[in-house]
């Protein structure tokens, strides 16, 4: 979206992030699960399912730009935020950056 | 334009005039339809009023057209109106306010009226029959201020209105003038089991009574019987039967027996007009069942339309009791005479009964009580008037073990007809359901139902649904099963392993990569399945994958809906030290555990472990791992044993907690239980468990297989050993035989039949060569593992990514 424009944090080094395995970050009291995926490639998504009854996102299986979420299976696409049929729903996203090997996060 | 098309009026909207309105539909859109219903409803499932009544549905559950669909189809529906005559020479019908509405075809379809025995009093309030959700509404209030119902007729309408009203708190009897309940349906056999097993469910009845007349001032306030006994009841229902509601008919001049008379094609005596269901009577008869007006209805659309149809020849009705956990069945001849030749089977310990019925070798008729899965099968062979064979004979009343009819159950599913009712409550015919299988890529039978219609109202047709989809998916059903172990390969377990192996792939992204995967990183099926499957196949080279676990084996902690943790430390065999205690209260206090519960396989689990305190309760706890999140060894559940048992026979709680530390940490294809007792009173359960062990005077018994859990299963016994050694050899050889043959999750439970008990024992009993080269295997696995926790807490930077978020400052 327009999100680019905003403000964005330093986090720290990219090897802060295991490959395929979530982190959470805290910002301003807010999770977020972040996913280094096999390529280097960074998504950040708030740390809960959209699943009704919630729960964290970030110790999901990655498989490509997707993630599967620990407790219900759900599969979600991390680029869009969108859970993929037969489930449904959406979550929320948050802009994040690499450059020189640091990485940044906003809103 | 629309006043060119020709003018369609339906009289009724209920079951069969709308079901038939469908057909047409489907045919052609050529006529400007209107249809008439008395009551105040769309049209809706009046069969299964019975279990709106029963409180398993609401009047919302069984509408089947509701208001938008007449709306969608340009349908101009008049509810509340009655129709009193046809006037063929204005070719207009006229309602009873006198509002004519001109047509080109009629169909009446006006069904039946509950029939009111014609005795003193039966006009009294609180006296109704069940027929219309507005009986429905009145049973319903009149259970919250009445206690004693009773309902004359003990036919399946009666049966099931006092199975309602007693579900509603009513005392309730059934009067019936019969020796035998439903005697139009069941034989005298079926008919006596039916009334135990409804007595048991509270309904009490009184046979053989005539009413002669129902007392009470305004209201009813009891019957009275032909011997002159009396019975109390301010509620009362009649269900003795149902009269054709001809009423239209006859005002207009139709002809009229019983029912409203029509031909082969539906036509009434008058031009232009039909009649289906139950109203009409045709050579003969007048059905009050639901499949034969679906029939009726199928030929009188076609007909109407103009396109060519075979004539409708009567049916072969069945019937089921639509009360929940009584399941009765019959259709066709099922009274014995004479000329009959009966097969029956009755079981008093299963309490089921099945009788088939032949006519000179043919199938005429059947009773199932009981089970009924086979009654969609006799239904058809009945229908077809199927020779019985010995074949048929095996197939059906089974040949003394495992049944095994499946494949020509598939056959006769091939045989039947395409316009052939499958789902009797919603009309859905085969060639419907095999149309949307095809063309809508269905593969499940909540698919055919939220699409068809079929199986969405008693369920009876279930199995025929299920039947049919395997028949139509075929092949592409089979090789759909056969299709690997997820979605993202076609290749089956076996396959994956024997490549692995051929090709020497070493990591989850080799063998998804080599072996084509669709989805290039595996999915959250695959990828733990391959990392199990590589660890077992190189026990010393394959480098566990973490991002391949499952969260709780990633985390070696068990994950709570909340996102807490669960931790469960080690105790051998269940037993533990104050000391250990001492450390697992100061540690629980001191992290905040919410609960400390005792599983189900003795041990203590700390609940609600915030994901950061893993580490730091790890540690201080400085115990190791109890695998309560694995899929591995979980606990040896343990009797007390002949340490202090006075029946002790054996020392189990060191033989547990032998066999607990020398098993423990390899990864098994699922979670692993085991149990060893003492002495065959078996305190320690070994019969649920993956390996149970019971002690004896000379030795132990090595049950396997047994699983307490989903699906229940009692163990196997394998073999009996005199020594320890050879009990801990036959352990050891019994997993590692089901770590190299087992599919990714599968509980041995699984495992034993699948693979077989016989071919188990040879493997690891019989075949002394075998056994030890299977425990040299699991040895040389055993020997590469290294309790997980305190691994983790020396790898301080993996332990710090996974369980430590990172803050920032905003």
């Amino acid at each position: 979206m327009g999100a680019q424009q905003k403000t964005m944090y330093h986090v720290g080094t990219l090897e802060l992030f295991m490959k395929q395995i979530g982190r959470v970050v805290e910002l301003n009291g807010e999770e977020i699960a972040v996913f280094r995926d096999s390529g280097d490639r960074l998504y950040a998504v708030e740390n809960r399912s959209p699943h009704p009854k919630g729960g964290p996102l970030a110790e999901g299986i990655v498989s490509g730009q997707y993630l599967y979420d620990p407790l219900y299976d759900w599969k979600i696409d991390l680029a869009t935020g969108l859970v993929q049929a037969p489930d449904t729903g959406q979550v929320k996203m948050y802009s994040v950056k690499v450059e020189d090997g640091s990485v940044w996060i906003g809103p | 334009m629309i006043e060119n098309k020709p003018k369609l009026v339906v009289i009724g909207n209920g079951m069969a005039g709308i079901s038939t309105v469908e057909q047409i539909l489907k045919l052609t859109t050529q006529f400007e339809i209107t249809v008439f219903g008395s009551e105040p409803h769309p049209n809706y499932n009046r069969i299964m009023l019975s279990y709106v009544l029963e409180g398993s549905k609401t009047i919302d559950d069984i509408v089947l057209n509701d208001w938008q669909w007449y709306a969608d189809n340009g349908i101009t529906l008049h509810t509340g109106t009655k129709v009193v005559q046809i006037d063929e020479s204005h070719k207009e019908v006229v309602t009873e306010e006198g509002i004519r509405v001109p047509y080109d075809k009629v169909i009446i379809a006006t069904g039946s009226n509950s029939f009111i025995l014609p005795i003193p009093g039966s006009n009294k309030q609180g006296v109704i029959g069940f027929r219309d959700i507005a009986d429905c509404n009145q049973m319903l209030e009149a259970a919250k201020t009445y206690k004693k119902a009773a309902v004359i007729g003990g036919g399946l309408l009666g049966l099931e209105a006092a199975k309602g009203l007693v579900q509603l708190g009513m005392d309730v009897t059934v009067v019936h003038l019969m020796e035998d309940l439903m005697e139009r349906q069941l034989d005298h056999q079926a008919a006596l089991m039916l009334r135990t097993e409804l007595e048991r469910q509270g309904i009490k009845f009184k046979m053989q009574a005539q009413t002669v007349e129902l007392l009470g001032g305004e209201r009813v306030s009891g019957l009275r019987f032909a011997d002159d006994t009396v019975l109390d009841a301010d509620f009362v229902v009649m269900a003795v039967g149902i009269k054709p509601n001809v009423e239209v008919a006859k005002n207009s001049g139709i002809e009229v027996n019983r029912g409203i008379v029509v031909n082969d094609y539906m036509q009434t005596s008058m031009k232009d007009v039909y009649s289906v269901g139950e109203c009409n009577e045709h050579r003969g008869v007048c059905y009050g069942l639901v499949a034969p007006l679906f029939e009726q209805g199928m030929v009188l659309a076609k007909h109407i339309c103009g396109v060519e149809t075979a004539a409708y020849e009567g049916s072969i009705v069945s019937t089921k009791l639509k009360i929940s956990g009584v399941d009765v069945f019959s259709t066709g001849e099922f009274i014995d005479g004479p000329e009959h030749t009966v097969i029956a089977n009755k079981d008093d310990w299963k309490r089921t009964y099945k009788k088939i019925l032949l006519k000179e070798g043919v199938m005429v008729g059947a009773v199932l009580y009981g089970d009924i899965t086979d009654s969609a099968e006799l239904q058809k062979l009945i229908k077809q008037k199927a020779a019985m064979t010995d074949e048929l004979y095996n197939t059906l009343m089974g040949s003394g073990c495992c049944g095994g009819g499946g494949a020509k159950k598939a056959a006769s599913v091939e045989a039947m007809a395409d316009d052939e009712i499958v789902c009797g409550c919603n009309g859905v015919t085969k060639g419907n359901i095999v149309d949307a299988v095809t063309n809508q890529g269905l593969t499940t039978v909540d698919e055919i139902k939220a699409c068809t219609g079929a199986t969405r109202s008693c369920g009876g047709c279930k199995p025929v649904v299920e039947q049919i989809l395997q028949y139509v998916l075929g092949d592409g059903f089979k090789t759909a099963a056969k299709q690997g172990i997820c979605g993202c390969t076609t290749l089956s377990r076996d396959e994956i392993v024997a490549e692995i192996k051929a090709k020497g792939l070493q990591t989850t992204k080799e063998v998804m990569h080599v072996l084509g995967w669709s989805q290039q990183e595996g999915c959250s099926k695959c990828r733990p399945a391959l990392n199990y499957y590589l660890g077992m196949i190189y026990p010393d080279t394959h480098e566990d994958e973490k991002e391949s676990r499952f969260v709780n084996e990633r985390m070696n902690a068990n994950i709570q809906k909340d996102g807490t943790y669960t931790v469960v430390p080690r105790m051998y065999g269940g037993v533990t030290t104050p000391e250990d205690l001492k450390k697992i209260a100061d540690v629980s206090l001191k992290y905040d555990v919410k609960v400390v519960k005792v599983t189900g396989g003795q041990r203590l689990d700390l609940i609600g472990v915030k994901k950061e305190d893993l580490p730091k309760v790890w540690e201080e706890l400085d115990m190791p791992s109890g695998y309560a999140y694995a899929k591995s060894l979980r606990t040896v559940k343990t009797c007390v044993g002949s340490q202090f048992c006075r029946f002790g026979t054996q020392d189990s709680m060191s033989m547990g907690a032998l066999l607990e530390r020398k098993f423990e940490r390899i990864d098994y294809p699922a979670k692993f239980k085991m149990a060893v007792n003492g002495c065959p009173r078996n305190c320690a359960e070994a019969c649920t468990k993956d390996i149970g062990i019971v002690g004896n005077d000379g030795g132990w018994e090595i049950f396997i297989g047994g699983n307490g859990g989903i699906k229940a299963r009692l163990a196997d016994s394998l073999c009996k050993v005199k020594t320890d050694e050879e009990l801990i050899e036959v352990c050891g050889a019994v997993i590692q035989y089901y770590r190299e043959t087992g599919n990714y999750l599968e509980r041995t439970s699984e495992w034993v039949e699948r693979i077989g008990l016989e071919q188990i024992k040879a493997v690891v009993v019989d075949n002394v060569d075998n056994r030890q080269a299977l425990v040299e295997r699991v040895e040389f696995a055993l020997k590469q593992v290294e309790e997980p926790w305190s691994k983790m807490l020396n790898d301080h930077d993996s332990c710090s990514k996974m369980f430590h978020s990172v803050e920032m400052k905003g």
